[in-house]
């Protein structure tokens, strides 16, 4: 394997592992929203925050890691990136920052503000929108290279139906993966209510999901017939993808077995987005930068992947731990105890 | 090139980075200080340093988050207002700020985790341990950012040929001449400025009547710790002066208003400038050879040396001069506190001085401040010293000032809601009911 690829593979493998913590995140905000809204919030409230608040900072660290990580190994991407997306991420980053300071004001200071509680449920829907965004950049077409300096042309990118498609898939994604993972969370914690309503909206988010997805297949056709034709090619990986999907909504309708619709739902987005990674292979952005052209020096190369190695001995164990205390502890999950700070 | 681009870019990073500091700072100093509190609470068997160090962990919680978001802004933002800098800096000095996430990653798990676990030990000692992942990623990763800032100010470990990097050598860029000094003093001052804030809380309280012994041992204990932390952190100062007269000569010799080279050189204290003329200023003999060389004739490099335009700006000097008074007067303060104590006089207990010690975690946060301006500031015209000028490394895009005006609100929220939100915690649950509270339950 060639560095960029090894560097490539290591960093898609922690935006899907963003794209998935982070989805559970926004999505039960926007959950807790919504109950506090209905006067439901008796219901949700509890489990939510008994799962979120052990793991709100590391959520955070795992897009810090692939940003850090993609300048490092691709450092041309900072010069592309860096200058075409100063508005769009600028967005991102300020959402993403009031929503992660109230969150700790609100959970830490003052409890069950209404207030709050809206904005931080609306903030969680946005910024997986604004950051979608990105990837709809990177299928080319919206950047033009002005006297050697790349340009983005935000008409073309809000006018175009793929921008919207790609939107609506983010945060459909977002309510239909938090509600399968609050599901399983609130029925190991024995609370039936929850568990039933968290049911109820991964069903309600099926359907919507699996259109969005078709249809931005669809969408691409049109786009660039080029990037069709490599989804195409990898079709297989995206009807196993569809194929588990499936699995994951009779299960849920048949209210059986929550742990194994989990597994499944994992697995079935990691198909998806490795099918939608290795379709965009070999391009960062089409058509101007390459992985193979980008990459960093090999003696960079190789010291970022020692050090990758390194880390990831010492996260995992830690992570395991993380996991085995706030997740897989019945005894917390139920609630048992209070234990905070 | 994009002059107003280039100006914006300038500004939006210095309120950025003006402001993250404070929260990172925080961020290194007050986990080794609960780490202190809670142990000394465990040796001791006494209940009120364990209930300390659970009270700062509280508030650290907001603190962290702050210095989360805004750490997250500064490392997007380091690609999207220095884009050419960062494809250059991507391929020397990744390495670091790779190893910085891990850091962070290391940090976040077990703070999650000490945070949570309150009282699911039997043993206490067990709960300690979790803290020491915290205070060690959380140090080891402002080491890595400023190997990041050091290299910077003395870029090694690769050569420039036709605008071609080549023979890159990632650990000796990281193991550059900068790297100890500044690693050093970030860290300590770091240490200092939380000891001198906890120390402004205590000291607070007392002043404003409560007698609790809570703040007492509160107050003795951070200045014991903030004394010896300020010692290092003048000794290692003074290391960073020798640094920079034996690298960066025009950084010292703007810091002193140093123009001509010359032996036996005198430290200029504050002052102004009128036409090249040092007017009003405090003036003491050899001070600045001793500072540059240890040695009160030594030769110090002038500002003649330089070209006018690789000048740094020569407003440098007051924010050297206040970094530097701060830190010697904070030397003072905590000096004179531990002899009263030893001594048994009892002005420590009056309100002025009381008033003082409040002073100390501002005036701290004030040194941060002024040390990084001095050092940033200092560097320019330069963003990678000698090789890449700051105007070149800036982006084009023509949104820049949009940003900083989006940003500044959302630095004045963040500032604003941390402040209430910290305010109320403690208000709501002051410590003679919390410690009501948990004798009643049996646990003191
Ligand atoms: C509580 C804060 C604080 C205090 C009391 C001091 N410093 Fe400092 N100083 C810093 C906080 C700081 C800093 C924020 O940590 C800096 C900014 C960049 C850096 O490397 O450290 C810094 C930079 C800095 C530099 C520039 C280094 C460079 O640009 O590479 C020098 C020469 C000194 N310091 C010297 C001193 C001396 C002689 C002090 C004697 C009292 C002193 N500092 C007190
Ligand atoms: C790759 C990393 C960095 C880059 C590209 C960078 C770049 C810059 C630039 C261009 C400025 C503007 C200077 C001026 O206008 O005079 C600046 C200012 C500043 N930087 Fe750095 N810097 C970096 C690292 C750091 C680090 C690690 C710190 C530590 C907190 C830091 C602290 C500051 C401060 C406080 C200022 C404000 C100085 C002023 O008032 O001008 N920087 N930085
Ligand atoms: C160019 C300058 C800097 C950049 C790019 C930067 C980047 C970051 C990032 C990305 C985070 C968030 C990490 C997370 O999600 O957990 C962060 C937080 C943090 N930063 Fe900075 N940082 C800079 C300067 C500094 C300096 C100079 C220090 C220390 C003196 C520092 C200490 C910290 C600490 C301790 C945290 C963890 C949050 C906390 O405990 O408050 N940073 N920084």
């Amino acid at each position: 394997m060639t560095l960029q690829l090894i560097g490539i593979c290591v960093l898609w493998a922690f935006l899907f592992g963003y794209v998935i913590i982070a989805s559970i995140d926004f999505g039960a905000g926007f959950y807790n929203a919504y109950s506090v809204l209905t006067n439901r919030s008796d219901i949700l409230s509890s489990v939510i925050k008994r799962y979120l608040s052990p793991v709100w900072e590391v959520t955070n660290v795992f897009l810090v890691f692939f940003f850090v990580g993609i300048v490092g190994f691709f450092p041309q991407t900072a010069y592309y990136y860096g200058t075409i997306l100063l508005v769009p991420v600028s967005i991102s980053l300020i959402l993403l920052s009031v929503r992660g300071a109230y969150y700790a004001f609100e959970s830490y200071g003052v409890a069950g503000h209404k207030g709050y509680a809206t904005a931080y449920g609306i903030a969680g829907l946005l910024i997986p929108a604004s950051l979608s965004v990105v990837l709809t950049i990177s299928e080319g077409g919206y950047v033009k290279m002005v006297g050697g300096v790349p340009q983005l042309s935000y008409r073309e990118l809000f006018t175009s139906p793929l921008t919207w498609s790609i939107v609506v898939l983010s945060i459909v994604a977002v309510l239909y993966i938090s509600a399968v993972f609050l599901t399983w969370y609130a029925h190991k914690a024995g609370d039936k209510n929850a568990a039933n309503l968290m049911r109820k909206y991964a069903l309600i988010w099926s359907a919507p999901l699996a259109i969005a997805a078709i249809g931005i297949i669809i969408e691409f056709k049109g786009h660039n017939p080029f990037r069709f034709e490599r989804i195409i090619d990898v079709w297989w990986l995206f009807a196993i993808s569809g194929v588990l999907f499936l699995i994951t909504t009779y299960l849920l309708w048949m209210k059986r077995s929550y742990g194994m619709a989990i597994i499944l739902l994992f697995t079935q987005f990691a198909f998806a987005f490795f099918a939608y990674g290795i379709s965009h292979y070999p391009y960062l952005l089409y058509p101007y930068l390459t992985i193979h052209d980008s990459v960093t020096n090999h003696e960079m190369g190789i010291a970022l992947i020692i050090v990758f190695i390194l880390g990831a001995a010492l996260l995992v164990p830690s992570l395991y731990l993380l996991f085995k205390l706030f997740v897989f502890d019945k005894d917390y999950v139920e609630g048992a105890h209070d234990e905070h700070v | 090139m994009n002059e107003s681009a280039v100006f914006w870019s300038r500004i939006l990073t210095e309120v950025t980075l003006s402001f993250h500091i404070i929260y990172a700072t925080l961020g290194v100093g007050v986990p080794i200080l609960i780490m202190i509190a809670h142990w000394v609470g465990i040796k001791n068997n006494d209940e009120h340093y364990i209930l300390m160090a659970r009270r700062w962990a509280r508030g650290f919680v907001i603190t962290v988050a702050v210095g989360v978001v805004t750490g997250t802004v500064m490392g997007l933002q380091l690609s999207l207002l220095w884009p050419n800098f960062m494809q250059v800096a991507g391929q020397l000095i990744a390495l670091p700020l790779f190893l910085e996430t891990f850091a962070f990653f290391f940090e976040a798990i077990f703070l999650g985790i000490y945070l949570y676990t309150w009282d699911r030990f039997e043993n206490q000692k067990k709960h300690l341990l979790l803290l020491i992942p915290v205070a060690i990623g959380a140090s080891m990763s402002a080491m890595f950012i400023t190997i990041l800032n050091a290299f910077m100010n003395a870029p090694q470990g690769f050569d420039m040929v036709d605008g071609q990097l080549i023979n890159i050598q990632p650990l000796v860029a990281m193991f550059n001449p900068a790297m100890p000094t500044k690693v050093a003093h970030v860290l300590v001052t770091a240490y200092m400025t939380c000891a001198f804030i906890l120390a402004s809380i205590a000291a607070y309280k007392l002043m404003r009547g409560s007698n609790h012994i809570y703040h007492k041992k509160a107050l003795y204990l951070l200045m014991k710790l903030g004394f010896i932390f300020t010692v290092a952190t003048v000794i290692i100062g003074d290391f960073s002066g020798k640094y920079l007269a034996e690298y960066q000569p025009e950084k010292l010799a703007a810091a002193e208003w140093h123009f001509e080279t010359s032996e036996n050189a005198p430290l200029v204290l504050f002052g102004v400038l009128d036409d090249g003329e040092i007017k009003y200023a405090i003036e003491i003999p050899y001070i600045l050879s001793v500072l540059a060389h240890s040695n009160p004739t030594a030769e110090v490099i002038g500002l003649d040396q330089f070209p006018v335009e690789e000048h740094p700006p020569y407003y440098i000097h007051y924010f050297f001069d206040v970094m530097v008074m701060i830190g010697m007067f904070m030397l003072f303060v905590s000096a004179i506190y531990l002899l009263a104590i030893w001594r048994k006089w009892s002005f420590i207990r009056s309100k002025w001085f009381r008033f003082i010690v409040i002073l100390g975690g501002p005036l701290s946060v004030i040194a941060i401040e002024t040390g990084w301006w001095l050092a940033e500031v200092g560097r320019q015209p330069w963003v990678l010293r000698g090789y890449m000028t700051t105007a070149e490394g800036a982006t084009t895009s023509n949104h820049v000032e949009l940003m900083l005006i989006l940003f500044s609100i959302l630095y004045f929220i963040l500032a604003v809601g941390s402040i209430v939100t910290l305010h109320r915690m403690f208000k709501n649950n002051p410590i003679v009911k919390e410690i009501a509270k948990r004798s009643s339950k049996g646990d003191v």
